[in-house]
């Protein structure tokens, strides 16, 4: 029960139970829909970009597992301010904490410090094979939707 | 019947021994006996099947309808008897009525790539339900986009069950060429009056096709009885190997129907010009076919038989009723699906989790059940649920394994609240 209870931590129930950042953004500059077709989840990710060439805002909607709601919730506060670069920067490092048994957090540049410390509350995932995808499922649609691609999909 | 395949008769259903016929039954998960709740899925395989099959290979093996020397006589005589077993299993009259196919899949693509290209135009119109598995829409819809046809959909109640006034609305104006659905829905369950719909539809000029995946293994199937025009269902859901599966078709329209794929095996004679074809069913069967598979299935079609269709459903009815009893009970549980004539198959979605963090909890457990839309997402749209989670029983599960299905459900409540 021990990897249950790493996976299903309270940080992760409560963004699942009350995802941050819920709702649409009219004036997008990017916008993508993600699809699990193994499960039927799906998230529509909204960005909208400032004149700095950063993240003004971003914003999800969609319908979900606890682990793919929390993951868009958490990933929309992560993001929120940074430049694309880096935000791109956090997808990689994301995906080596839910997948990359080898991954050592010494070796995360000091600056992502503290986004590896919200970063790896999802890290319980990699005993889950399964669920990867539904915590990766939120990043490669925002990655789509940086990227002017209308879909994206974990297949 | 082979005496290998003969389980030991006992009277009131010995689950226990049926049991042990399965191997895999006795592995354990995470440290927990195994709950196999996903049998809708596929089911495990008795040593019936696997000695039958391991048989073959050993004894027996060689191309089969080639060779002039001894194994490949025996090994055909094997290959044919398996199809004599699939036509006794849902009384066709003729084993020569019986195609093999990889599975329930091929045998829809078949009928719709052969039949209905020969028969289907622009005006004409296709019937599914809203019950189907995606195998029995994207085929037609293949054939819709390439003659012009049309294909609609029968629309099912708040309990599962299909309209039948809206399907007789459907026939009434006879352009409806052939209305294909499922025997038991894969997703929640609900048993569709077969021989009622399919009267319905030979009475407006229409051809009817069954999908019998989740029916073949859990109840008596009589096509004459049901008189319908094709029916068909899959190997692995019935105790067999994956791979192989069955096409039953009314001779008179096999024979009129083009072939499907072309290659060896399905021909009589070949130049450069033109090819001419054997009769049905080789003609549907290009290449060399899934020998080892087939016999597999006749084994375990063989099981089934000999366990008794009867028995087994009365025995999964019993457990699937307990099942929907106990989770009913459960908090934050709603059963989806509530046909009065049901399979043994129970979806449901809890308010507190949704189905996959069902799924991998209880899997800690050692529960297997299936998260996820079931290959059926207009079902999970008509009943506004993303996803369920589904238990379907097999011959092999007890009312013990709902038990521990429910308490394992205690988790998820423990985790996620009450």
């Amino acid at each position: 029960m021990n990897e249950l209870r790493e996976l299903y931590q309270e940080v992760i129930l409560d963004h699942g139970r009350n995802p941050r950042n819920f709702r649409r953004i009219e004036d997008a500059d990017g916008e993508a829909k993600g699809d699990n077709p193994l499960c039927g989840d799906r998230v529509h990710v909204f960005v909208k970009l400032n004149g700095e060439g950063e993240v003004g805002d971003v914003a999800f909607q969609g319908r979900g597992c606890a682990i793919t709601t929390a993951s868009a919730s958490m990933m929309t506060e992560l993001l929120k301010g940074r430049s694309e670069a880096d935000a791109r920067r956090l997808f990689d490092l994301f995906h080596a904490v839910c997948t990359d048994e080898a991954f050592d957090p010494l070796d995360v540049p000091a600056e992502f410090e503290e986004d590896l410390d919200r970063l790896q509350v999802m890290a319980g995932v990699r005993q889950f094979p399964m669920r990867v995808k539904c915590a990766t499922l939120p990043w490669h649609t925002f990655a789509a939707a940086l990227d002017g691609k209308a879909t994206a999909t974990t297949e | 019947m082979s005496p290998d395949s003969t389980p030991t008769l006992r009277p009131n259903y010995d689950v226990l021994a049926i049991r042990r016929d399965f191997p895999i039954l006795a592995r354990e998960v995470f440290g927990k006996p195994l709950v196999y709740l996903d049998t809708g899925a596929s089911a495990q395989k008795p040593r019936q099947v696997i000695r039958a099959m391991t048989e073959v290979m050993e004894e027996t093996y060689s191309n089969v309808h080639r060779g002039v020397h001894f194994l490949s006589q025996a090994c055909t005589d094997q290959f044919e008897a398996a199809r004599e077993t699939v036509a006794r299993f849902i009384n066709a009259p003729e084993a020569d009525e019986i195609v093999w196919t990889r599975g329930a899949t091929e045998a829809l693509n078949l009928v719709a790539a052969t039949w209905g290209r020969a028969n289907v135009g622009p005006g004409d119109r296709i019937v599914i339900s809203t019950l189907e598995h995606h195998s029995n829409i994207v085929p037609w819809q293949f054939l819709r986009d390439e003659t012009g046809a049309e294909l609609a959909v029968i629309p099912v109640d708040d309990a599962g069950e299909v309209d039948l006034d809206a399907y007789a609305a459907l026939l009434g104006d006879g352009r409806t060429k052939l209305v294909s659905v499922t025997h038991v829905s894969n997703s929640i369950g609900t048993v569709l009056p077969i021989r009622e719909m399919a009267r319905m539809a030979h009475e407006k000029g229409a051809l009817f096709m069954v999908d019998g995946c989740q029916a073949a293994p859990h109840m008596a199937v009589d096509v004459q009885e049901l008189d319908v025009d094709f029916y068909c269902f899959s190997g692995h859901k019935t105790y067999g190997p994956t791979g192989i599966g069955a096409l039953w078709g009314r001779k008179a329209l096999l024979d009129t129907m083009p072939p499907y794929q072309g290659g060896g095996e399905m021909i009589a004679h070949v130049t450069f010009e033109k090819s001419t074809f054997k009769a049905a069913p080789h003609k549907f069967e290009a290449g060399t076919p899934a020998i080892v598979e087939a016999v597999g299935l006749g084994a375990a079609l063989d099981y089934i038989e000999a366990v008794g269709r009867d028995a087994i459903l009365a025995h999964e009815t019993d457990v699937a009723e307990y099942a929907r009893e106990r989770l009913a009970a459960v908090p934050g549980v709603r059963i989806v699906g509530h046909a009065r004539e049901r399979g043994a198959i129970v979806s449901f979605t809890m308010d507190q989790a949704h189905p996959h963090d069902i799924g991998t909890i209880i899997d800690r457990a050692g529960v297997a059940v299936r998260a996820g839309h079931h290959c059926a997402f207009p079902v999970m749209e008509r009943f506004d649920v993303g996803a369920t989670a589904r238990a379907s029983f097999g011959l092999y599960n007890m009312k013990s394994e709902v038990d521990r299905l429910v308490e394992a459900l205690d988790e998820v409540a423990e985790i996620f609240g009450r």
